[in-house]
């Protein structure tokens, strides 16, 4: 699956900025595993912080986007701060194959399973010999 | 004036590194050097915590996505907060069928020093969506203390 986020905006970091218009907007770039089966594709994402009523993902002219706001769950004054909890915000093209209308999400202790079936005609179909 | 003592000097010096590393990697200007989430990233501490405190008690939030919960384990002792947990990598998945792989797994272990007195007894933990919160009351002796100035 192709990265539709602009890699080039993005610094060592792990942090990126939206196109230009954007810019002010910081957010992080979730790292996902992607791997295949004979069903279709499933992705695996890491978004620490991240609720289930703060998660939006959505297909549109097929793209994937995957977008979070994560919030920090100690309360308190900061004493020392290692990491810093922002927006995660990933866009990926979808291949021509991938169903979108059958893509089924999962939430669970901070990862994000989205399993993207194979369109009907794209599975592998076994075909029964028949002898007379 | 102060004595040439070398031995306060290398101690010196060795403040202003570790001082010029830490401005490097903290915040300097918009998107710059933040210590944000590099997972996958072996020699670095794993997890990362931010630490806060209120009147009563320390809190440490780890950054802990998709460990399993049954493996997380806590324990204080002599000042030292040790985590240790297990995050599952995707056991059924062969190498050729990834287009990604990102996401890092393994056992993590890291021990949190605690520069205050920590009522060991009376510690809990909380795991909510990949993220793990531990509350340590501080013991009496800790707690911040108002004292009454009397005005003659």
């Amino acid at each position: 699956m192709a990265e539709k986020t602009v890699p080039s905006l993005q610094d060592e970091t792990g942090l990126g900025r939206r196109e230009g218009t954007r810019a002010d907007e910081r957010y992080l770039i979730p790292p996902v595993d992607i791997f295949e089966t004979k069903d279709g594709l499933t992705v695996v994402a890491d978004l620490p912080g991240v609720g289930k009523d703060a998660l939006d993902i959505r297909v549109a002219e097929g793209i994937l986007t995957i977008e979070g706001r994560a919030g920090h769950a100690a309360p308190g004054t900061p004493v020392a701060r290692e990491y810093e909890l922002l927006s995660f915000f990933r866009q990926f093209e979808l291949p021509e194959n991938v169903d979108p209308d059958k893509i089924s999400a999962d939430l669970a202790h901070g990862v994000l399973t989205l399993k993207l079936p194979k369109k009907e005609a794209a599975r592998p179909r076994k075909i029964d010999v028949r002898t007379a | 004036m102060p004595r040439w003592d070398p031995f306060t000097m290398m101690d010196a010096m060795h403040r202003e590194i570790d001082q010029a590393f830490r401005e490097r990697w903290s915040d300097r200007g918009p998107g710059r050097g933040r210590t944000a989430f590099l997972p996958g990233q072996g020699a670095r501490q794993y997890p990362l915590v931010n630490i806060s405190e209120d009147a009563q008690n320390f809190y440490v939030e780890a950054l802990a996505p998709g460990a399993d919960p049954k493996s997380l384990e806590l324990s204080v002792a002599q000042g030292i907060l040790t985590i240790s947990g297990e995050k599952s990598g995707l056991a059924q998945v062969t190498a050729e069928a990834y287009h990604r792989n990102e996401r890092a797994a393994g056992r993590f272990v890291r021990t949190i020093p605690l520069t205050a007195d920590v009522d060991a007894s009376r510690v809990s933990a909380e795991y909510r969506n990949g993220l793990l919160v531990v509350a340590l009351p501080k013991s009496e002796e800790a707690k911040p203390r108002q004292i009454a100035i009397n005005v003659a």
